[in-house]
């Protein structure tokens, strides 16, 4: 990629594994586990986060030499929220159904650690560019996480990917049953917690003592 | 009272914040190392939800709702300001946790000190504003029962985190396997802990 430079391509390529916001660095787990017990609303919410943070960091970058340090907080909770707000009113006119879903949730996407953290730890200190593929990455990162999740969840839950049947009707007359208990909302944190298993075993240098 | 006792109860075992709705996760899983501070954090944010609360739901049904205004007069009846509600709530929250965080400082600067860094960070944490968002959704009778609700699931949130903090003390002296270590036992337990509350979801009050 003649577009991107070496140092570019990291920041926006970091957070896909090493560095993934949600499994890496703990951010924004509340709303990965609450919305994936489906795959649809999972990827709505993956796009609106990628959409919000990058923006975010884009416009808390340009803005980064004028706001004072007292108030940045209360400055980016402004931005975020009105971000928030716009990406809310998209959804409820062109997915309405997802939006239902959702519920709580889209609102609750202000208080995503992954933004307030991407604001904190890289928009503040570096140019709108950069930011922007920084948001990117880390709205991508988060969401193939949420996309793993909800696959999983759906599929041994419902037996339905995305509303259509994938478990084929010859296993229920054998005696297959759903997973009712894997849509409840604890299983969701033991999904999570495999795929951390396996991430660590594959990044030895990610593992705790 | 009825309805006041029954919301109380169900606030924090039934919908629990961070069993049911994974409200306050990320602070939850930094701050669950030892019981002191999660125990100073769990009653931050439960005097934080109880504040917030009342005061969100009455700018909710006076100023904000669909025809919320009528009260300034026949003009006003069909204005709906349902859109700013999320700033107006963050904004609540950003700066009563500042105003709470003056307040201590000035009056108990022990407890001050312990909280530490957690204290400005509960503005962020998704259990409040959740709070919020489900008075809102859930439409309350009276600004006491949004008060009660708020008092509940901060104290749902203490039992969850006081809980985990507990069982992680004790975790350090277990065998796990190395890439569980850490953050993937944690999500287990949690999980387990999460299930075990299950058993109250039948509950009718």
């Amino acid at each position: 990629m003649g577009l991107l430079s070496s140092k570019s391509k990291e920041i926006l390529l970091g957070p896909l594994s090493k560095n993934n916001p949600v499994i890496v660095q703990m951010l924004g787990i509340c709303s990965a586990l609450a919305v994936t017990s489906k795959l649809e609303p999972s990827i709505v919410m993956g796009i609106s986060v990628t959409a919000v943070v990058a923006f975010a960091n884009v416009i808390i970058s340009l803005l980064r030499n004028t706001i004072p340090n007292r108030i940045r907080i209360i400055v980016q909770l402004v931005v975020v929220a009105a971000l928030v707000t716009i990406v809310s009113e998209v959804l409820k006119a062109f997915a309405y159904d997802v939006n239902k879903q959702l519920s709580v949730f889209v609102g609750l996407i202000i208080t995503n650690c992954i933004l307030m953290g991407r604001l904190e730890a890289f928009a503040l200190g570096n140019g709108p560019w950069a930011a922007f593929l920084d948001g990117i990455g880390n709205g991508v990162g988060y969401a193939v996480i949420l996309v793993i999740i909800g696959f999983f969840r759906e599929l041994l839950g419902s037996g339905t990917l995305l509303g259509l049947r994938v478990v084929p009707q010859a296993f229920y007359d054998f005696g297959y049953v759903n997973n009712g208990l894997i849509i409840l909302p604890p299983m969701a944190l033991i999904v999570v917690a495999v795929i951390i298993w396996v991430h660590r075993s594959r990044n030895k240098t990610l593992q705790e003592n | 009272m009825e309805e006041l006792l029954s919301t109380f109860v169900r606030s924090i075992f039934v919908d629990n914040m961070i069993f049911a709705y994974y409200l306050g996760m990320c602070s939850y899983l930094a701050v669950s190392k030892n019981v002191k501070t999660a125990l100073g954090l769990g009653v931050a944010v439960t005097f934080i939800l109880v504040c917030t609360l009342p005061i969100n739901y009455l700018l909710e049904n006076y100023v904000l709702k669909e025809g919320a205004l009528s009260w300034l007069g026949a003009g006003f009846a069909d204005v709906d300001l349902s859109f700013l509600s999320l700033i107006i709530f963050i904004a609540i929250i950003a700066s009563f946790t500042q105003l709470v965080e003056m307040v201590v400082e000035r009056f108990a600067p022990a407890l001050y000190a312990s909280l530490g860094i957690f204290l400005p960070l509960i503005a962020v944490n998704c259990a409040i504003l959740g709070g919020s968002l489900f008075m809102q959704q859930k439409a309350f009778a009276h600004a006491g029962v949004a008060t009660v609700y708020g008092l509940g699931s901060g104290i749902g949130w203490l039992l969850a985190i006081v809980g985990m903090a507990a069982v992680r003390e004790k975790l350090a002296y277990s065998d796990i396997p190395k890439p569980l270590k850490g953050l993937g036992i944690t999500f287990i337990i949690t999980g387990l802990m999460g299930i075990s509350f299950m058993c109250f979801s039948g509950l009718k009050i």
